[in-house]
């Protein structure tokens, strides 16, 4: 009652970094650390239920669901930053699987054209409902929503009357069983846990040396040691079994080439902009048709990988490839892992931070033999509550006179 | 600096603007005012090139021009704050600056459009500090910002063009005491740089305190042209409502 009517002065405002880091964890500005401790109740309570789950075989097989819907997701939050939604990445995913499918098993196509093809037909795919979107300013919903009705169709053209295509190829099956050697796995991750503390040292040196503010060195060095242990136990576990599957280095390899893309390139810098206020990044000069266009090129070319991805997997390609849940999943993912919905914010990584918790989930509910009307519905209030946290996340941004 | 002559513009039937002399001088403020519908609006908009003029002629630094299009006025000089500020809130102050104009960084890296990220900030810092304008952290997403603080972002974003010529749309609406305050300060820091400034407003106060000429539109025509030391504020609200005629100088 006192001090409801305090007057909000922004310029001389000093917090203690305490409680700016409580502010900002609740504020949202920290989703992933609210996502990263979530998925650790998540595999405490699947833990105590089932001591199964946290065994190394377990969780590589973890990683190894984990790849398609992951990659997948990459492209959903790319058009997600944009403010837009793709809805037809699960049929894309289908058709681009049978398309590879069907050149390299009944027409002899090399492994490595047949998956280039289908990569091409994602990227055909993602110009034409780009174009469609910004050329006749469709709402992306509704464009991606006939992509949805119309790709499942071509699937079931270009599988014809068979219907199911068996995968024998050793290099498209490789994608997703090829296991490193427990040696390659520590060289790798010795190699990435240097080149990521070079970078970072450096960055933080090239800012000091120009007079900028810089985080403290204290700091730099406890977030390379978090990634430090974090890669060091994952490889630790992964060599337990059977190594370090070529599959979850495409992943990683695509996240990073994408989170580059976004927050250190101009095209990334525009995609923001258009996510956040598109008349003004249109006003700023951005061709922001073009961004949009390419951006769901992007987002379809991901949805082609992670189904070809999911095909080498499953060893076969068929009618009901890419549908059911797979496409909600791949948006759900990020979602929960913290991107919003309304553009603009949000992150490359938590496509894989998404498809972690996602997989997860589905995994320790297949280890307890939960029944599938269970596992739709956990799945779902899972989705509900990130989405609701998101919405106050973003409410409480407003209230603070963030938009 | 700039020069309008006889400049008329019709939307249809509506006569928005009909012959209108106008002129600002280097490091000169003038301020256009004006009833809701007097034009103020279409003038700035004629001249920024969003409203490309009917009839008469505009000269810019003694030269004759055509503005058909926001490029032509940006090619010249003319830089434009509208009300809404086209900032995006989800990025940060030096984002926002560079927007549409990124600077990338040298090497290899260039090719692929890498952004030079150090070079932009300290720009940032150099341009902030000449202006004066105090924004604790350059890093700071602007839609956490006060609404004098988005102004002052918006209006040194305009000026990284290197403009000669200011206009500014509304810059102290909705804004607070000392928000408004600062937006004014700025505006007379940017006449002491040389800047030729056109600012649009509703508010006399803030009028007086920062114009050296107070043009006043009514129904599309120019009402009056007034020094502002020489004037008081009812001369201009008689100019403004028609209590006297045409072009009443002083």
């Amino acid at each position: 009652m006192s001090t409801a009517d305090a007057t909000v002065d922004d310029d001389v405002e000093v917090r203690s970094p305490q409680l700016e880091l409580l502010r900002r964890f609740v504020a949202g500005d920290l989703a992933e650390l609210r996502v990263v401790l979530a998925l650790a109740v998540i595999w405490i309570v699947f833990y105590i239920q089932e001591p199964r789950f946290m065994s190394s075989v377990n969780l590589s097989n973890l990683v190894l669901q984990m790849t398609a819907v992951g990659l997948v997701s990459i492209g959903v939050v790319m058009v997600l930053l944009l403010g837009e939604i793709d809805l037809s990445v699960g049929a894309v995913s289908g058709l681009a699987a049978a398309i590879m499918a069907v050149l390299n098993v009944k027409n002899g196509w090399s492994p490595y054209l047949a998956i280039a093809a289908a990569v091409a037909a994602g990227l055909a795919i993602g110009l034409f409902q780009g174009s469609v979107f910004t050329r006749f300013a469709v709402p992306s919903f509704v464009v991606t929503l006939a992509g949805l009705l119309a790709w499942p169709g071509a699937q079931l053209k270009v599988l014809g009357e068979t219907g199911t295509v068996n995968l024998n190829d050793p290099k498209i099956l490789g994608l997703t069983n090829t296991f490193y050697s427990d040696s390659v796995g520590w060289i790798l991750a010795l190699v990435a846990i240097a080149v990521y503390a070079l970078f970072a040292l450096r960055a933080r040196q090239g800012r000091v040396s120009e007079g900028l503010s810089a985080p403290p060195l204290g700091l730099i060095v406890l977030r390379i040691a978090l990634v430090a242990v974090t890669i060091l136990v994952a490889v630790w576990v992964l060599n337990d079994d059977r190594g370090v599957p070529l599959a979850a280095l495409i992943l990683v390899g695509f996240c990073l080439f994408f989170f580059y893309l976004t927050t250190r390139t101009t095209f990334g810098r525009h995609i923001f902009a258009v996510g956040g206020n598109a008349e003004a990044a249109r006003r700023a000069g951005i061709d922001v048709n073009r961004v949009r266009v390419i951006v769901f090129m992007i987002a379809s070319m991901m949805a082609a990988i992670g189904g070809i991805m999911a095909a080498s997997r499953l060893l076969a390609v068929n009618q009901s490839s890419g549908s059911g849940d797979f496409l909600l999943l791949a948006i759900a993912g990020p979602v929960i892992a913290g991107t919003s919905l309304f553009g603009g914010r949000g992150s490359v990584w938590h496509a894989l931070l998404g498809a972690l918790v996602i997989t997860s989930i589905s995994n320790g509910m297949d280890l307890l033999a939960l029944e599938s009307s269970v596992k739709f519905m956990v799945t779902g209030a899972v989705l509900l509550a990130a989405v609701v946290i998101d919405a106050i996340a973003r409410r409480q941004r407003q209230a603070a006179g963030r938009v | 600096m700039l020069s309008l002559k006889g400049v008329s513009k019709s939307f249809g039937p509506v006569q928005a603007l009909s012959g209108v002399d106008f002129e600002v001088r280097s490091g000169e403020v003038v301020a256009l005012v004006g009833d809701n519908g007097a034009g103020k609006s279409t003038l700035v908009k004629t001249i920024a090139g969003i409203h490309p003029a009917d009839a008469g002629t505009i000269s810019f630094e003694g030269q004759a021009v055509t503005i058909t299009s926001p490029t032509d006025a940006v090619e010249l000089g003319i830089a434009t704050v509208y009300q809404d500020l086209a900032l995006c809130d989800n990025l940060d102050v030096v984002e926002n600056l560079f927007l549409g104009r990124e600077e990338r960084a040298d090497g290899p890296a260039r090719v692929v459009g890498q952004l030079d990220e150090v070079g932009m900030e300290k720009q940032t810092g150099d341009l902030l500090e000449n202006l004066a304008v105090t924004i604790t952290d350059v890093r700071a997403e602007v839609g956490t910002m006060s609404g004098g603080q988005r102004q002052q972002v918006a209006i040194a974003r305009s000026l990284l063009g290197e403009p000669k010529l200011v206009m500014l749309d509304e810059p102290t609406a909705a804004l607070g005491v000392r928000q408004t305050a600062q937006v004014l300060e700025l505006i007379k820091r940017l006449r002491e740089r040389g800047y030729g400034v056109v600012v649009i407003s509703h508010n006399l106060a803030d009028v007086f305190e920062v114009a050296d000429r107070i043009f006043v539109l009514r129904l599309g025509q120019k009402a009056g042209d007034f020094h502002a030391n020489e004037s008081n504020q009812d001369q201009v609200v008689a100019a403004i409502t028609g209590a006297t005629g045409n072009g009443a100088k002083r």
